[in-house]
């Protein structure tokens, strides 16, 4: 079955060999997710900058990522025409569904945008600060409920990170998990939780229109245009980014490898995709070649580090 | 300007040439995905965001609407006809709608489904005009316990709702409950019961499992009675259209359905599904003809079908006034709002009010060409089932893995649709009911999930479950509704309700 599966994925292949730049974008979401815009997005801009031709995206959903990854790595093994979009949260999903098929098993070509994350208390909330927070969180872990993502994503590791660095046990954190950012907007709006962490996008508009406080952001420095301190001006030494990038499938030769790369750094310098990078609130992190591997595998480790203090990996 | 004065400008926007053409194509494309099972809304608009980069705002979205709107219609064609549910919120309407398809009354299950969703489309679509920030702090009030009461009413209403004998229901209930523990724990994100199989990490999709359970299992079913087959199927009886009779039955069921569907919608864990399950419930409880209900009471298409157009209309209340999406449909048209550097959201009403008024304008336009689209092309429909049976089941066959497939092209998933199917082929010989497994794996997670959150959140404290007033109140409904049959039962009028399952296939 799994044979025949192949064999018409390679015959079909074989049978439109005049359209060699054409790209298929794997999506290892649900449509509407953020990797899933990320892969709608390069679709886009790609056609647009006449990078490619025709481009197709599909969604493989499920597990964090994990699973278009596993399908990724078996079925487009030397494709040169398969890319897979990814990011963070892939990385801690990896790790936490112990998945047998890793970063490792494909071919990262580039870091494309990234996102910081906001912690943020509803308006009528007691806590005005970062400061008032911690010191809430160190006074009783439990009693602080944080609002987020799920479990194990760039939101529970924030939130770990930010316990760890004030001095308090990540693995006394009460961290509620939703299952998208939207569902813990609920949460966070209706005073369900203490405090809620996630993209700053997500909480934009309430931020704006003032039912949300935002105490602090992610980031290394001062948003532009966000009134929000860091947490490292709030004494935390912490900064999270939640980073998407772009892969190649396994197996590809040098040639083959520098024809996609040279198509994304098209892609990423051209202004269809700036443009994009405007309307839709994300950095531009483009990062490529071998300073993209070691930041990744320093990002991998890091992450390991947190996941086991959280206590979700063993 | 008062909400009305929005309103009529709206109108004038929707009105437009362009804007008309768009929700056309929208509630054609809705109305045909809605039909294909697996392919839902979600995926059709998603497939679409590229191809709209260059509509202007107004007009893309409209189109998504209609495609909404034409989704949560199309499904009931292919659950009346053919058993088949083309999305989870049409679950419920084929248990009623089938059973009358083959009475020969087709064409009135599918008139009561398409003016029932018109109905409620159109309070609904009002509603969301005029009471839009009420709803909203309505839903915020609810949290984890609130959503965990609601969940036990709905669990103690369905599972007495479905199936007639208590002990059957439950065993398949617990089925659906066992399947729903498969995959990620969402609030660990540990793995449950995947046996190391990756592709069991997410769980199991709910339409794999329905249309697995109603269209395999039922295929295989009639297989194998060969050509002894009881039940002859009669395309029409009487007449094609609602009976004066169907009308008086109907009426208080759409109306129902819509107050029941749109808070529902409106709550950031709601989901269509649960206020189809209700209003099942609720009609079950109130019909003069209970009796009939398994056998194809109208009631049971008409409360659903309008419950689930009214929470469609009921899901836009939090996406346009906090910029929260309830649903993956919305959470695309979220998206889309995205892609032209709009954020819906308090903000919105406030800075795009022509934007805002004109996609609730053309709801309504959306809504009126569905009820002329589908309401002439019953006649047609019901013809489907004249087909010869080999030609039809194959037909179903073909129609349900080509759904399963493209919704997620793998052998596995391919795996699993036949598995279930075969399991419900054997539930069916056996007499355990099809619809509570399928409940039990939309409802199980939620339950656990809130429950779990409403725990943590109080640190273990388990009064923390009575103490808010709404789930006070959700809990004393619920424990009237376990008890009052219990009661009703011992005083003798069980035998009735025996009576009445031993005819239940």
């Amino acid at each position: 079955m799994k044979h025949f599966f192949l064999a018409s994925i390679l015959a079909g292949a074989l049978a439109l060999p005049a359209y060699a730049a054409d790209y298929t974008i794997i999506a290892p979401a649900n449509p509407g997710g953020g990797w899933d815009q990320t892969a709608r997005s390069l679709q886009t801009v790609m056609q647009k900058e006449g990078i490619s031709g025709n481009v197709q995206v599909q969604n493989v959903p499920g597990a964090g990522g994990t699973i278009g990854l596993a399908q990724f790595a078996s079925q487009q093994k030397g494709n040169p025409n398969a890319l897979l979009v990814g990011g963070y949260v892939m990385v801690g999903a990896i790790l936490t569904n112990n998945s047998p098929v890793t970063l490792n098993d494909v071919t990262p070509i580039a870091r494309l945008t990234g996102e910081y994350e906001a912690i943020v208390v509803p308006a009528a909330s007691e806590i005005k600060t970062m400061a008032d927070l911690v010191e809430a969180l160190k006074k009783d872990p439990g009693a602080v409920s944080w609002g987020g993502g799920s479990a194990g994503g760039t939101d529970h590791i924030a939130v770990g990170l930010i316990a760890k660095a004030a001095g308090v046990d990540p693995t006394k954190i009460n961290y509620i998990a939703y299952s998208g950012g939207g569902e813990a907007l609920a949460a966070i709006l209706g005073s369900q939780v203490t405090a809620g962490i996630s993209g700053y996008g997500e909480f934009e508009s309430q931020v704006k229109a003032g039912t949300l406080r935002l105490l602090a952001v992610t980031s290394a420095e001062r948003l532009p245009g966000i009134d929000a301190p860091t947490l490292k001006e709030s004494g935390l030494d912490v900064v999270v980014e939640n980073w998407r990038m772009v892969a190649a499938a396994p197996g590809l030769t040098d040639e083959q490898k520098a024809a996609v790369s040279a198509d994304i750094e098209k892609l990423a310098k051209s202004a269809g995709w700036q443009e994009v990078l405007k309307t839709k609130g994300w950095q531009d992190t483009y990062l490529a070649g071998d300073a993209f591997k070691e930041q990744l595998s320093k990002d991998v480790s890091a992450t390991e580090a947190v996941l086991k203090d959280i206590g979700l990996v063993k | 300007m008062g909400t009305l004065d929005f309103l009529l400008q709206g109108l004038l926007v929707a009105a437009q040439p362009m804007n008309l053409l768009y929700a056309l194509i929208g509630v054609t494309l809705g109305t045909a995905v809605g039909v294909l099972p697996g392919i839902g809304p979600a995926l059709t608009v998603a497939l679409l965001l590229p191809v709209t980069y260059q509509l202007d705002p107004g007009g893309s979205l409209i189109m998504f609407a209609g495609i909404y709107y034409g989704g949560m219609y199309g499904g009931s064609t292919t659950s009346i006809l053919l058993n088949t549910p083309g999305e989870s919120s049409s679950i419920v309407t084929a248990l009623e709608g089938n059973k009358m398809a083959r009475a020969g009354r087709g064409g009135p299950a599918l008139a009561t489904a398409a003016i029932g969703s018109f109905v409620a489309g159109l309070i609904a679509t009002l509603g969301l005009a005029f009471i839009a920030p009420y709803i909203v702090k309505l839903a915020l009030v609810f949290g984890p316990r609130e959503y965990f009461a609601l969940m036990v009413l709905a669990f103690v209403t369905v599972s007495s709702a479905f199936g007639d004998s208590t002990l059957r229901g439950l065993t398949s209930l617990f089925v659906g409950l066992t399947l729903a523990c498969i995959g990620i724990d969402q609030l660990t994100g540990q793995a449950r019961l995947s046996f190391g199989v990756p592709d069991l990490l997410d769980g199991i999709e709910v339409t794999t499992l329905a249309v697995a359970m109603f269209a395999i299992g039922e295929t295989l079913y009639i297989a194998a009675q060969g050509d002894k087959g009881p039940d002859k199927v009669e395309a029409v009886r009487g007449s094609v259209w609602m009976s004066s009779m169907d009308w008086s039955r109907s009426w208080k069921a759409w109306l129902r359905g819509t107050v029941i569907g749109f808070p529902i919608g409106a709550m950031p864990a709601g989901g269509a599904e649960i206020g189809t399950f209700l209003s099942y419930a609720t009609e079950k409880r109130l019909s003069k003809h209970p009796e009939e209900f398994g056998n194809g009471a109208i009631e049971g298409v008409a409360g659903p079908e309008a419950a689930n157009n009214a929470s469609a209309a009921g899901t836009l209340v939090p996406l346009l006034t906090l910029g929260l999406p309830t649903s993956a449909t919305a959470a695309i048209m979220l998206a889309g709002f995205q892609q032209y550097g709009l954020q819906p959201g308090p903000l919105l009403f406030a800075t795009n009010p022509q934007l805002v008024w004109g996609l609730i304008a053309s709801l309504l336009i959306a809504n009126f060409m569905l009820l002329v689209l589908n309401l002439p092309l019953v006649g047609l429909w019901v013809k489907l089932l004249t087909i010869p049976k080999p030609w039809l089941y194959a037909g179903i066959l073909l129609f349900a893995t080509l759904g399963t497939i493209g919704a997620n092209p793998s052998v596995f998933e391919l795996g699993m649709l036949l598995a279930f199917g075969l399991l419900g082929y054997v539930m069916r010989v056996f007499g355990y009911p099809i619809a509570p497994v399928v409940v039990g794996l939309i409802l199980g997670p939620l339950a656990e999930q809130q429950l779990r959150r409403a725990l943590s959140i109080s640190q273990g404290d388990i009064t923390v479950l009575f103490t808010s007033p709404i789930a006070a109140v959700l809990l004393v409904i619920a424990t009237l509704a376990f008890v009052v049959p219990l009661i009703l039962r011992a005083r003798g009028r069980g035998e009735v309700l025996a009576q009445l399952a031993a005819s239940e296939d």
